[in-house]
């Protein structure tokens, strides 16, 4: 399909041609103060004219002043949690002796409102998760929620301070990776299909000839990636922070950094799990179950009693030399798509395109 | 490296306890068969390797592979028991079920071994990983030169392997020799650290291939000692031990630096790890 415009009242329209597609349709809605994924079936549930402010350790939703769907940017869900569940069954094992998948057909799932590094984050989490070049393994349970979404990406034109997907090569344009994508103008939307789910949906949509506003969407994209402040200077940065596992900065970071690893949970790429047995109530069977977990617990590395990284200052070298240093060498990407979701939910403001930053000004002696 | 049998990798198979042998008060050999024959025909191991077992209603732990690759049917596990699982595993009979994925990761070089002295160095208590390798030498000892094992240990009762090291010793061209950094009653041996007993080898034995396993500190002393010594350090490799809960390169428990070592170890050439095994907590 070529480009097509669909006015703002199409919104509507897109969520209940899902739904009649046999889609749970998922948009951002309202909730405590912050923008979460939740079931939609009108676009009166989207949070229309509000938008975020966000700063290290502070997000709040405000007025925008006009009656735009889509400025509120990003809350701390990204599209992680509809293909890596934050908890699961893997398998259960029953008192003869057997065991039996827990994997079974996830339900088909919209999600309205993926943002370009969210994308990019499961594009990320796609190289851990499926057999391929970096992983010898699939994961069964990933690839079959992956292979049951239907994203619906939204173009950013407006950013907070914390975004700097730019810096990432992860966005403010989504250009794969979706089913439809829009793009929002005070009329309406630039629509894009990216795949043949997404052309059938779109063929079902009253769209018209976009006229000149792809390039007023396209001037509003290329000025929201103008706009951000934040960047990671990639050059070099595994050998940099490799050879700076002894900086003075781990030391000034670990005195603010509460290992709370709320970091992790937002993080559209973190995938550690742990695997956990939950025995039946009646002494028979168990259950296998995984859940999300962050190499911020003194847990995470540790072996029948020794803890392998014991202080914080441990912690967070582990936390960001993976993610932007060795994510490099295993997967060949960093780990980071500059989604800025760390450092606005980092309860004391923590952010790391400054902790970088710090080390790369005074780079420590060259490691031999 | 073989491929596993099941379609979910997180899926165990079943396998029976064919035999239960005791190699000290804790320490026990589980031989396991698995129960599917088409699992157990499409099972191949490298000395090296480790399976996941999984103890029904309690978890799944890392343990290494200790019998002979020439017989994959017959798979052996010394397990030592330390907590939840291990000592659940430790009290199996006959006829029990476990599960079992597997094999994960790298093994020995064996290959590259080939018409080379081997020296086996280990310490602490477990030597798990490197009883493969004596064993699979014995089994081929046309393809192999000497054996020389080395182990330290730090106090005396930490010698517990007993019976299988007096049956390495008195095998052909195999020479074991042991360091204890604290004394006992009737500690025969040398008593200080492992590094020390490269001094009582026959020089060629230095030559040869090395092989080690134990707590880091003392691989990479041993390490540094053999490349001072002038050994070029492709000939230098290690097993590394870390939490694994996946086996497959997804938990991020085991990662290390660049690498996962469930995957891309647990034997790895000590060039790949050196750096990072200077770093504490890492
Ligand atoms: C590659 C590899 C090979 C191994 N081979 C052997 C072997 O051949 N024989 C043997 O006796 N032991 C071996 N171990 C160590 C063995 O896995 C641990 O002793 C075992 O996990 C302890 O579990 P537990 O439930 O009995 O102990 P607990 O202390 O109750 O353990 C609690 C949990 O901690 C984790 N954990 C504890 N210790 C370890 C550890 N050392 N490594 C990884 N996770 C740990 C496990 O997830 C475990 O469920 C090996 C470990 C690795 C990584
Ligand atoms: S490291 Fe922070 S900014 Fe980068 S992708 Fe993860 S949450 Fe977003
Ligand atoms: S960096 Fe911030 S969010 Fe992450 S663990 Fe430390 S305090 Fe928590
Ligand atoms: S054990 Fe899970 S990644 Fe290595």
């Amino acid at each position: 399909m070529d480009t097509a415009f669909m006015p703002k009242e199409g919104l509507d329209d897109l969520i209940r041609q899902l739904a009649d597609s046999g889609y749970r349709v998922f948009g951002p809605t309202v909730r405590a103060g912050a923008v979460v994924f939740d079931r939609v079936d009108s676009a009166a549930q989207l949070p229309v004219g509000l938008a975020s402010v966000q700063e290290p350790g502070r997000y709040r939703l405000e007025e925008s002043g006009n009656r735009r769907f889509f400025d509120f940017v990003n809350g701390h869900e990204s599209l992680k949690r509809f293909t890596f569940a934050s908890q699961e069954k893997l398998w259960s094992f029953s008192a003869d002796g057997t065991f039996q998948s827990g994997l079974s057909e996830s339900p088909r799932t919209a999600v309205i409102g993926a943002r370009a590094c969210d994308i990019a984050g499961m594009k990320v989490q796609d190289r851990t998760f499926l057999k391929g070049k970096h992983s010898p393994h699939t994961d069964p349970y990933y690839a079959d929620r992956r292979r049951n979404l239907f994203v619906v990406a939204v173009n950013c034109t407006v950013c907070v301070s914390t975004c700097f997907c730019a810096s990432q090569n992860a966005g403010p344009m989504a250009e794969d990776g979706f089913d439809i994508s829009l793009t929002e103008l005070e009329d309406g939307f630039v629509v894009e299909t990216g795949s043949a789910a997404g052309e059938a949906i779109a063929a079902k949509l009253d769209l018209i000839p976009p006229k000149g506003a792809r390039e007023r969407a396209e001037e509003s994209i290329k000025a929201c990636a103008q706009a951000q402040v934040r960047y990671i200077d990639n050059d070099g940065i595994y050998e940099l922070l490799f050879n700076n596992l002894e900086h003075p900065r781990w030391d000034d970071v670990a005195e603010r950094c509460l290992s709370c690893a709320n970091c992790v949970m937002v993080c559209p790429t973190c995938f550690c799990h742990r695997e956990v047995e939950v025995p039946s109530m009646d002494g028979t069977g168990s259950d296998h179950v995984r859940q999300w977990d962050a190499c911020f617990t003194l847990e995470h590395g540790s072996t029948h009693g020794r803890h392998l990284r014991p202080e914080v200052r441990q912690r967070y070298r582990q936390w960001l030399t993976h993610k932007v240093g060795a994510w490099w060498e295993q997967f060949e990407t960093s780990g980071c798509v500059g989604c800025g979701r760390c450092i606005t939910w980092c309860p004391t403001g923590i952010d790391l395109t400054e902790e970088i930053a710090a080390i790369r000004d005074q780079p420590g002696e060259k490691a031999s | 490296m073989s491929a596993l049998p099941s379609n979910n990798p997180y899926l165990p198979m079943v396998a029976e306890v064919v035999d239960q042998m005791e190699e000290a008060p804790d320490i026990v050999t589980l031989r396991l068969r698995l129960t599917e024959p088409h699992e157990r025909d499409a099972y191949r191991f490298e000395p090296g390797q480790f399976n996941m077992l999984y103890l029904g209603r309690v978890g799944e732990v890392p343990i290494s592979i200790s019998s002979d690759p020439a017989e994959p049917e017959l798979i052996d596990h010394t397990i030592r028991a330390v907590g939840r699982v291990t000592e659940g595993l430790v009290r199996l009979r006959e006829g029990d079920k476990v599960g079992l994925r597997g094999p994960f990761g790298t093994g020995w070089p064996m290959q590259k071994a080939k018409d080379r002295n081997l020296l086996v160095i280990t310490g602490g208590i477990g030597c798990a990983p490197t009883a493969s390798v004596v064993g699979y030498a014995h089994e081929r000892r046309d393809q192999y030169g000497k054996v020389t094992v080395l182990h330290g240990v730090r106090q005396p009762r930490d010698l517990i392997y007993g019976n299988r090291f007096d049956a390495w010793c008195d095998a052909k061209d195999t020479q074991c020799l042991f360091a204890s950094q604290e004394s006992g009653p009737n500690w025969k041996w040398h008593l200080g650290l492992v590094t020390e007993l490269l001094d009582q080898v026959e020089p060629e034995a230095i030559e040869g291939m090395i092989m080690m396993c134990g707590p880091e500190p003392m691989m990479r002393a041993v390490a540094e000692e053999l490349l001072r010594r002038g050994r070029p350090i492709d000939d230098i490799y290690l097993s590394m031990e870390r939490s694994m809960q996946c086996g497959l390169g997804h938990c991020g428990h085991c990662q290390y630096g660049p690498d996962f070592i469930c995957k891309d170890g647990p034997v790895f050439p000590y060039a790949r790890v050196r750096k990072l095994m200077k770093v504490k907590g890492y």
